[in-house]
């Protein structure tokens, strides 16, 4: 039986479905409570702290050996900025840790906490692109000399030809305000002191533990082996979870000085202020368009606001320098000149959120199409036609090599389910009776899967992308994985069960995984940027297929054949064009027991496999329609469409989830969420009252077709889709409000699009009925 | 430090015998002095619902309610819905229709829908997607939750009929 | 977040309550659903050093209708309007606006007495009660007296209640069959707190307006009853272009505040289409 492909019910959910879950905060119990004091200014210098004379607190000046969070890119553009675990002389954001306390539980530690009073000599803060980016603006950290901390500069020899030959220019700026990933679950660590060994257990809701272990173990100054880093059930993470915070040095700090169990369960009004956020950019850009709609160049200043300090490891040139070099997205043009600066604020700290600048960029480049379309009087999916990748590999202007995909056909599937015919009169007629439906399209590309060459084309000093996957069969036949990718919800541990049942020949229930301890799984980099079904995945077949090479020699020596005639399925070794069978368990005691029997091989099935892969590029097409209420501004999705290419699909059931999931981030992104600093750079979206995750109501049926184009760039022929439902649909859902909006001239480039900002530009434009 | 409480409450037809302060939330004590940790903390403030317990069978917020309070009630949690190794007809539909990711929130969704088709078993589909848009997923986009309660709700029904 | 320590009192009846109350005064708070105080405390925004719980009162649990009124307990939970409490207009009203009320958990808790205790300028039953002129009756060991709707709200969160009272029972008036209702609520999502709201009522005989009901909320410091355009939409038949006149002016007569969700001039025009969509139910 073929278990690829499978809609197979998850093998995580029924300990999930009982309540038996383990979060983090399940095993902080016993601990001692910790709580961080947290600067309530964004900018300013440390006077000084006054503590209760009763109590366990410790500041900056008690962790001064600790060495701050300072992850490093080699390029001449980039200006490394520190982050102390706890700051000693200045703040840079508010919601920054200065403090810590200890208590016997949460409550009584949050009463120690607020007895903490911190005097800060309070400055004038940053917090927006133009008191930044101003020419005499005070650089946020002392040690730049400007707010630009990274910057990404290229122009093609022919773009000035190509703007000089348009027959239309494009020009618009787009501007994406900043969004938290919002986890249901907070983040939170429990530090466990063993005194026996001296070593501490960090377990922690986490996408990235082996890093975590590498980067706290490097601040504090010890070697890795004292610390053993656990992910347990992560309760969402969607990049947020990946990078090292001052929160875990701290606790590991902690645990090692008390030498007592301590634990931090953040709460959500925290994670909104100090965990991470993303999406906050400004983009220009200018489409130099020839007549026939062909985009003969495009020219772009992008700006990316990365807060107060830079994310380890990935830097926080991980949305400036995505937006530069994956800008093109699917359209094949040739020139392209681009600026693309990171920009520093005194506000939380920028960090990977699903999708990493390509929701922006995406949003950019299709509301441009749109507007060209307009304006050369085009049908918006006709202009695409035209500008689409059809040869492969293609390579974009920034030296990115796309593999298969389909990029037209994924849009023409997506158009055909549309209907658009039959919306157009039905929009045509409802608008006599004023109500205002739209519908909207957008093209993507989802660069999936990347291994460390990508990651070292950015300079950085910790090359991620690779992961090693042990696979062991045991005398019974049974199966364990031990891998480092470290999935939080993602149900990989389904898919790659999957995938080796298919290369043992054992069904999936017999296959357990291990991901997320860094006592017990290989070193590995985790589960970010739409990797793990990809890389985990091809390492997960590959050392199965070892594991299975080494059955058939066996079976082979037992059945007196050849290996080439051993087929492993539902439990057994068959050889083919005979009834001749073995149970594959029998075989599995041999290689152990009766190793002596099996001349050249090794005893026992214990095999490894490294797969570090160049990536492949999803694709998908997106299609939105919305009803837009012009007199209260809101906007109702009636209709989402997604055609998506992600290669085979090892659990279709699973790859939808994932789509769906991301949609619906991405229709949040396009409407709901915003994070809002005011002037002084205080956060005024501090809970869910006020930052707005969509709920069920709000969220339409998501309709799904998919391409399965194999691409040789991926040995699982799996592309990575983790990311893509958040990348596409905040265009397609602003797209659509456009063109409900069309009778007014409406076009709008600013995310979310809210009922207010829909409202203020019906008034600008005159349609407002109440003017 | 204001005294601690002596409270009896009782959570899935057992009985806890816990000494409380009054501050403590009935989520922290089902957690922290009960054991039973399926029912999580996504907010405190009520709008995730990822706490939701049924109180007296009536599906309610267990981060807005103080232990304190419930003594005298009857508790139900997620622990409380299968019947033994059977899952319960809403459990089986969230599993066969992929209505968990992460598995944060699902605690919470499950308490929900059970309270509220307890109330009624004949909800509409649209009085289901109502009810099920009182508590916050960030993993599955809502789809398959709502899919799955609809499906557990027909099922019951069928089971009632029976 | 974790709520700051406090002592926990739970009166077994209205008198001691009372009494509790008279002792403790502004060392205390009332304790009802805890749908409102409960997240405040937790976010320790409201520290109360005493919480008299009163959800042990049941004889604060009640809804009685009589020929005058719709007298709701103390106790009444948001979800016991779910299906109308009573027949005709009235009970309506209530089933249609309390599904705008937060969620299905929160409304199994919260309390209809809470809500305008806790006096939120976007509480939808404060809006129903200032529009349709509720009176409240709020006891102490002092005695009890009765506060109309006109002198009960003093700002956000705000009331006329002294720190010893406990609203009681309010009492909205009875509507006779004719009268018909409309409401509309702009909120960002399912759930949440209006940005916009109305309340309309109006009875109309032969075509024409004899009496009529006309109230905003979510848009102040409090719901605000249109007296002024009552007055103007009685006596005259109903169409459609009365109705827009009556938005504009409404549009006009309030100075709303602004936040995050929505400026000022926003929300003028959530007035106007408030106002034009809730008299447009009621006067279909
Ligand atoms: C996520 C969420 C969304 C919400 N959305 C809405 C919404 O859309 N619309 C809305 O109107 N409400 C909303 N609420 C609030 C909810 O309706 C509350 O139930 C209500 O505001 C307060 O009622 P309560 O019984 O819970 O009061 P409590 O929270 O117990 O008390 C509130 C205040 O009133 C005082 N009080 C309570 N009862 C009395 C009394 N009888 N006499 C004197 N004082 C008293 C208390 O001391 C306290 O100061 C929401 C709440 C949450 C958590
Ligand atoms: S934790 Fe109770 S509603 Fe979010
Ligand atoms: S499954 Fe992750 S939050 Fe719902």
């Amino acid at each position: 039986m073929n278990w690829i492909g499978r809609r197979l019910p998850r093998l995580e959910d029924p300990a999930l479905l009982k309540g038996g879950g383990s979060y983090v905060a399940d095993h902080a119990g016993k601990a001692a409570a910790v709580c961080f004091v947290r600067s309530p200014v964004a900018r300013g210098t440390i006077v000084s702290i006054e503590m209760p004379s009763d109590g366990t607190v410790f500041t900056g000046r008690d962790l001064a050996d600790v060495k701050p969070i300072r992850p490093i890119l080699h390029r001449p553009d980039y200006v490394a900025i520190g982050q102390p675990v706890l700051p000693v002389d200045r703040v840079s954001f508010c919601g920054q840790a200065v403090a810590v306390v200890v208590a016997d539980d949460a409550a009584l530690a949050e009463d120690l906490a607020e007895q903490v009073f911190v005097d800060i000599d309070v400055a004038d803060a940053i917090v927006d692109f133009d008191t930044a980016l101003a020419p005499d603006a005070a650089p946020v950290h002392p040690e730049a000399t400007s707010n630009v901390v990274v910057e990404g500069r290229m122009k093609t020899q022919g773009l000035d030809q190509a703007f000089a030959e348009a027959a239309e220019i494009v020009a618009l700026d787009v501007r994406s305000h900043r969004q938290s990933a919002a986890p249901m679950e907070n983040r939170g660590g429990l530090a466990e002191y063993d005194a026996a060994s001296g070593r501490v257990t960090l377990t922690a809701s986490v996408q990235m533990p082996h890093m975590l272990r590498t980067g706290i173990a490097d601040t504090l100054g010890i070697p890795e082996s004292e610390l053993r880093v656990i992910a347990p059930d992560v309760g969402g993470g969607f990049g947020q979870k990946m990078s090292l915070f001052p929160e875990y040095v701290v606790l590991v700090w902690l645990a090692r000085k008390l030498k007592r169990s301590v634990a931090w369960i953040e709460d959500r009004r925290e994670n909104l202020l100090a965990s991470a956020h993303g999406r906050d950019q400004a983009f220009s850009l200018r489409g130099a368009f020839a007549r026939d709609g062909r985009l003969l160049g495009l020219e772009a200043d992008l700006r990316s606001n990365i807060g107060a300090f830079s994310c380890y490891p990935v830097t926080c040139g991980v949305e400036p320098l995505m937006a530069f070099a994956e800008l093109p997205g699917p359209y094949d043009f040739a020139e392209y000149g681009v600026r693309s600066r990171g920009v520093t604020t005194n506000t939380c700290m920028m960090a990977p959120y699903r999708g990493v600048s390509r929701p922006t960029l995406t949003f950019s480049m299709e509301r441009m199409m749109d507007v060209a379309a307009k304006r050369l009087g085009i049908d918006a999916a006709e202009i695409r036609r035209r500008n689409l990748i059809k040869a492969f590999p293609h390579r974009s202007p920034t030296g990115l090599v796309y593999d298969e995909g389909s990029y037209l056909q994924a849009m023409e599937v997506a158009i055909e389910a549309a209907g658009l015919p039959a919306f157009r009169a039905r929009q045509e007629a409802m608008r006599e009776r004023g109500r205002y439906l739209g519908v909207g399209l957008s093209v993507f590309s989802e660069r999936t899967g990347y291994g460390t060459p990508a990651y070292a084309a950015r300079g950085m000093e910790i090359v991620p992308g690779y992961e090693i996957v042990d696979c062991t069969m045991d005398p019974s036949g049974d199966v364990v994985l031990r891998i480092g990718s470290s999935p939080h919800g993602q149900g990989l541990k389904t898919s790659l069960a999957q995938l080796v049942s298919d290369e043992l020949g054992v069904e999936p229930q017999r296959i357990r995984i291990i991901s997320g301890d860094t006592d017990a799984t290989p070193y590995g980099w985790g589960t970010f940027a739409s990797r793990s079904m990809v890389i985990a995945g091809g390492s997960s077949k590959l050392a199965a297929g070892k594991v299975a090479g080494k059955l058939k020699t066996i079976a082979a020596t037992l059945m007196e054949t050849s290996p080439d005639d051993i087929e492993l399925k539902d439990g057994w070794a068959r050889v083919s064009h005979s009834n001749q069978a073995m149970e594959i368990g029998t075989l599995a005691r041999a290689a152990y027991h009766q190793s002596h029997r099996f001349k050249g091989l090794l005893p026992g099935l214990h095999e490894n496999a490294v797969y570090d892969p160049g990536g492949t590029f999803s694709n998908a097409s997106h299609i939105a329609f919305v009803e837009v209420d012009i007199e209260t501004g809101g906007v109702r999705v009636e209709r989402f469409l997604v055609a998506e290419d992600a290669g085979v699909l090892i659990n279709p059931m699973i790859v939808d989830g994932q789509i769906t999931g991301g949609v619906a981030q991405g229709i949040a992104n396009a409407l709901f969420e915003e994070i809002v600093y005011d002037d002084t750079g205080n956060l005024l979206t501090a809970s869910f009252a006020d930052y707005l995750p969509p709920t069920a109501a709000e969220i339409p049926e998501i309709e799904i077709m998919h391409m399965e184009t194999v691409s040789a760039e991926s040995v699982t022929k799996a592309k990575g889709v983790g990311e893509g439902g958040a990348i596409g649909a905040p265009a397609a859902v602003v797209n659509a409000i456009c063109d409900a909006l069309s009778p007014f001239g409406i076009e709008l480039f600013e995310l979310p699009a809210t009922p207010q900002r829909i409202r203020e530009a019906l008034r600008r434009a005159g349609g407002a009925s109440y003017a | 430090m204001p005294d601690k409480r002596d409270v009896t409450l009782a959570v899935n037809g057992k009985t806890y015998a816990v000494s409380v302060e009054p501050r403590r939330s009935l989520a922290d004590v089902l957690r922290d002095d009960c054991g039973l940790t399926g029912t999580h903390l996504g907010c405190e403030h009520g709008v995730c619902g990822a706490c939701t317990v049924l109180v007296n069978e009536k599906p309610v917020r267990a981060c807005l309610m103080f232990g304190v309070q419930a003594e005298g009630k009857t508790v139900r949690t997620v622990e409380g819905l299968a019947d033994g190794d059977t899952l319960h007809p809403l459990q089986q539909a969230f599993w066969e229709n992929h209505g968990l990711q992460c598995g944060f929130c699902t605690p919470g969704f499950l308490m929900l829908a059970a309270g509220a088709l307890q109330e009624n078993p004949d909800m509409t589909d649209d009085d289901i997607k109502d009810v099920l848009s009182s508590n916050l997923c960030r993993c599955t986009g809502y789809q398959n939750i709502v899919k799955a309660v609809r499906l557990a709700a027909r099922e019951m029904r069928a089971r009632a009929r029976i | 977040m974790k709520a700051a320590a406090f002592d926990y009192l739970r009166p077994a009846d209205l008198g001691e309550a009372l009494a509790l109350l008279a002792t403790h005064k502004d060392d205390c708070k009332i304790l009802a659903g805890g749908q409102s105080l409960v997240p405040a405390m937790n976010f320790r925004l409201a520290r109360p050093a005493i919480l008299v719980d009163i959800n042990d009162l049941n004889e604060l649990d009640y809804l009685r209708a009589d020929a005058d009124h719709l007298k709701i307990g103390a106790l009444t939970r948001h979800a016991a309007f779910h299906r109308p409490v009573v027949e005709g207009p009235l009970g309506t009203l209530l089933a249609k606006v309390v599904r705008y009320i937060a969620h299905y958990p929160i409304r199994q808790r919260g309390t209809f007495a809470g809500s305008l205790s806790h006096a939120d300028p976007a509480s939808e039953w404060c809006l129903v009660a200032a529009t349709l002129r509720a009176e409240m009756l709020a006891k102490s060991v002092r005695g009890e007296r009765v506060i109309a709707a006109g002198d009960f709200f003093h700002g956000t969160f705000t009331t006329a209640l002294e720190p010893d009272e406990v609203l009681a029972e309010i009492r909205l008036p009875a509507m006779a069959p004719d009268w018909r209702v409309g409401f509309y609520e702009f909120s960002r999502r399912a759930g949440d707190f209006a940005l916009g709201m109305a309340v309309a009522a109006a009875r109309v005989e032969e075509g024409t307006i004899r009496e009529a009901r006309l109230g905003v909320g979510g848009v102040a410091d409090r719901a605000i009853r249109l007296g002024t355009l009552e007055d103007q939409l009685v006596g005259k038949p109903a169409s459609s272009a009365l109705i827009d006149g009556i938005a504009r002016e409404a549009r006009g007569m309030i100075e709303p505040n602004g936040d995050i969700h929505a400026s000022p001039e926003y929300r003028r025009d959530l007035i106007a289409t408030s106002v034009k969509r809730a008299l447009t139910e009621a006067l279909a």
